[in-house]
């Protein structure tokens, strides 16, 4: 995407007019400016560089002043990023610069996951505007932005080429950020070593496919100098907070004892194109292509992953009303849904236990019919026991009369014979 | 110029710069983007016919946006109210602005005008929707803002007070737009009867808490000042011309009577420099930051709760106004899963309660049907020994009388033995 895309598409409609007089919409871009101005700008800047390459005191050197620096170890053992945050001024215009700096970056024996913080810290504050964008009731002219507008890569000065970490590095970041690789220490590099650095490294990018932040050439104004720029990439700057005096001026310099690096002369180093570049020309610029490009692409992402679209199936537009609506009503099923599963596995678990209750039941119910039964059975056994009793004892009992009766019967026949015999005998006498 | 460094020291540190940096240049770099984008503005004209607006429109823009190519909405006989824009591309010292005008002919008109709002409040929520839709894209592309960002209310030079139909828009209307109020046709009152009109409608819009436009203000004592004089002379008094006339030798705008030329121009005449100053030299940004900030705002967030709360009562939903719609439902859903793990406890609680219960009335039933069996088991047994009881004593009684029975037969046997014995003897003769 050209920032061409930047220009908004001149209404086709609108048909030009010409005016008689002085309206005075002229003064639309003084006005957008003194607001602007009033609100303060904001800027972020990425140090990525090896723990002692200078990242620091080029900072220091830009913005000419005295960043609270730490210096680091070499033996972290994951790559940190430390931020701050400084308000600055210049004649009337305020400055919130943010500073991030990659600590113990190239430090670690394994390096292959030395980009995976920085990638995943630059995401974080492109989700965190995309949260605040996303909201219901936002308020995004209040949003301090914390996202990265440039990335300075501060490459070692080899005279060689770009280590392999370089190249991995940048090749994941230039999708997120607008990177500007600098040759850091470039007071180490004769300039006809430095002339073959940079085609090296350019080659190198270019043949790896990394894509650089090119200053833009579209606005007559500035293409001029920005083409001409665009040519001495990567800068090969040197920094340095410490004056010395050459011919009655301070200036900012490196002492050594074969001469002076001044830091501010173009013929030492491109530290002052630099500045020119990133601060005085293409700040604005930088914070654009930021918004447009790098956040929007991280936005499309997001969104694609959440499930979004912009047509549906049918390839008509969907609104993002529909979108929500759609989600939600799918939300809205899936806790139905669990809900329904849940009562459905408690209503076939209570099924069950009333089944197994039912069973222990009838068990039971089939336990005391049993037992009915033996008593039933017993009974009757003692009922027979107590019938054939009776039976004995009615039988013994008619013995026992018959017998009495008989008895009876032949003692009165025997008392009766007796009686005869005796009236016999004494008949005979 | 530069001041000394602070000596104040925080995180988050002021520091005034020494030497040069260069971002003072930003408000450049601003300014250049945003003439290279053009801009775009538009205006709505409400107010019944006759009172003159595309007059001012005309005067307004030094131009003639309705001519006979062109007619104005006055020409045009209108039944019911319509919505009508025009776009007209004018430029001005290098800066390109896209002005669209937007007409509402037939507003006011009909003898009976209850709802003639709504076709206006229809467009302006047409507006916000499309640029809704068009942010809330996943493809985003440079969006065109043709959001109503400012809306000039006619009032008729009555010189009493403000009509029902006037309260009753402005009141609609305040909360979707920013209403600038104006005294069309002043020509047709004198300078005190014009300072009572002005007094009265105030008065009636406070009273009625009509929110018209407010300018914002400024640190700068000299802007101050400007406003606080705008702000006595609201509402805003004017007088349109399409026609030039000579005054003095001058050329002016201006509306020739027989009793003089009532110029359009002269602030002693009318407020019309007032307005057109404010509203294109001064505020047309800020115009445009309101309806982006506050009015698109409120609609946003308006759509987007009715989305996501779908009915549910507004009042315990303040806090998911932060929220975006998606982390609205990720925390629905985490308070879903939370009552479907209570709901599941309670209803596991009940379950085992119940089953308790059944298996201690099972237990009880058994325990019933065992000490039961006992019971029987205990009265047979008892019967049994009874029966055995009875038994005994029977056989022995049997026993006992058979014995007996055998002696008295042995006796019997005896006795007849000795019978014979006896009549073998000769007892018997």
């Amino acid at each position: 995407m050209a920032s061409s895309d930047v220009v908004r598409q001149m209404d086709k409609n609108a048909r030009p007019l010409a005016l008689s007089g002085h309206v005075g919409f002229d003064s639309l871009p003084d006005q957008l400016v003194n607001k602007s101005t009033s609100q303060g700008f904001c800027f972020n800047i990425l140090c990525i560089g090896e723990t002692g390459i200078g990242k620091s005191t080029l900072m220091d050197t830009l913005f000419n002043t005295n960043f609270e620096n730490f210096e680091s170890s070499h033996f972290e053992p994951k790559v940190k990023l430390r931020a701050q945050t400084y308000d600055l001024q210049e004649s009337n215009v305020r400055l919130k610069l943010t500073v991030v700096n990659t600590v113990g970056f190239g430090d670690q024996m394994n390096k292959q996951e030395s980009y995976q913080h920085i990638v995943d810290y630059i995401d974080t504050q492109f989700e965190s505007y995309l949260q605040e964008e996303l909201k219901i009731k936002r308020s995004l002219h209040n949003y301090h932005d914390s996202r990265i507008h440039a990335c300075l890569y501060f490459i070692a000065p080899s005279g060689h080429s770009l280590k392999s970490l370089d190249l991995v590095t940048m090749k994941k970041l230039d999708s997120k950020v607008n990177i500007i690789p600098v040759i850091a220490k470039a007071d180490t590099i004769s300039k006809s070593e430095l002339h073959k650095f940079k085609i090296k490294i350019m080659s190198e990018l270019v043949s790896n496919g990394v894509q650089i932040y090119q200053f833009p050439i579209d606005d007559e104004t500035v293409a001029k100098i920005n083409t001409a720029m665009n040519g001495h990439l990567p800068f090969a700057v040197v920094g340095s907070t410490e004056e010395v005096n050459i011919g009655n001026k301070m200036v900012k310099a490196r002492q050594y004892p074969w001469g002076v690096v001044q830091v501010e002369n173009e013929n030492h180093c491109d530290f002052v194109k630099l500045r020119e570049m990133l601060i005085c020309v293409n700040m604005e610029d930088l914070r654009e292509q930021t918004h447009t490009r790098h956040y929007e692409l991280y936005r499309r992402c997001k969104l694609e992953e959440m499930g979004f679209k912009d047509t549906d199936p049918e390839c008509k537009p969907v609104s993002l009303q529909q979108t929500y609506e759609a989600k939600r009503q799918e939300f809205v099923g899936e806790l139905q849904r669990r809900e329904e599963e849940m009562r459905q596995t408690f209503v076939q678990r209570v099924k069950e236990k009333e089944a197994e209750l039912k069973d222990a039941e009838r068990e039971l119910q089939g336990k005391f019919e049993q037992l009915k039964r033996l008593h039933a059975d017993e009974k009757s056994k003692l009922e027979e026991k107590r019938r054939s009793l009776e039976e004995e004892m009615s039988a013994f009992s008619k013995r026992k009369a018959a017998t009495e009766l008989l008895q009876a019967q032949s003692f009165n026949a025997s008392t009766n014979n007796k009686k005869d015999k005796d009236r016999k005998n004494s008949g005979f006498m | 110029m530069i001041e000394r460094p602070d000596s104040a020291v925080s995180s988050v540190a002021q520091r005034n710069l020494e030497g040069y940096v260069g971002f003072a240049n930003l408000p450049n770099q601003v300014y250049r983007k945003s003439v290279k984008r053009g801009f775009e503005f538009t205006l709505m004209v409400v107010g019944e016919s006759g009172l003159g607006k595309s007059t001012l429109i005309n005067s307004l823009f030094l131009t003639d946006l309705y001519s006979k190519d062109y007619p104005g909405p006055s020409q045009r006989i209108k039944k019911t109210v319509q919505v009508e824009q025009s776009k007209v591309l004018i430029k001005e010292g290098g800066v390109q602005l896209t002005l669209t005008i937007v007409d509402t002919p037939g507003f006011g008109d009909a003898v009976d005008n209850s709802n003639c709002w709504q076709p206006v409040i229809n467009y302006i929520d047409s507006k916000f929707e499309d640029f809704l839709n068009a942010e809330s894209r996943v493809n985003r592309r440079q969006m065109p803002d043709n959001r109503v960002h400012c809306c000039l209310y006619f009032i008729a030079p009555s010189g009493h007070g403000l009509k029902p139909l006037d309260i009753e828009f402005m009141k609609r209307l305040h909360d979707k737009v920013n209403v600038i109020p104006l005294i069309a046709k002043a020509d047709t009152l004198t300078p005190e009867e014009c300072q009572l009109f002005k007094k009265q409608i105030m008065k009636e819009i406070q009273e009625h808490k009509i929110k018209i436009y407010e300018f914002p203000d400024t640190e700068d004592d000299e802007d101050s000042k400007l406003i606080r004089k705008i702000k006595e002379k609201m509402p805003l008094a004017v007088v349109g011309s399409n026609v030039v006339i000579e005054v003095n030798g001058r050329k002016v705008r201006g509306r020739q009577y027989p009793w003089g030329v009532a110029e359009v121009e002269n602030g002693e005449h009318c407020d019309f420099t007032v307005l057109r100053n404010m509203l294109i030299r001064t505020h047309m940004q800020d115009l445009k930051d309101v309806t982006n900030n506050v009015h698109y705002e409120n609609y946003r967030s308006k759509k987007l709760a009715a989305v996501t709360c779908n009915g549910v009562d507004a009042t315990k939903n303040k806090g998911q106004l932060t929220k975006s719609p998606l982390a609205q439902m990720e925390e629905e859903r985490r308070e879903h899963v939370m009552k479907m793990k209570k709901m599941e406890t309670e209803m596991e609680q009940v379950f085992e309660m119940k089953v308790k219960e059944k298996k201690q009335k099972l237990k009880d039933s058994e325990a019933e049907l065992e000490r039961r069996h006992e019971q029987m088991k205990k009265n047979l047994e008892a019967q049994y020994k009874e029966l055995e009881e009875k038994r005994r004593q029977f056989e022995e009684e049997k026993a006992n009388w058979e014995t007996q029975q055998r002696i008295l037969e042995q006796q019997k046997l005896d006795a007849s033995k000795t019978m014979e014995k006896n009549k073998k003897k000769g007892k018997i003769f």
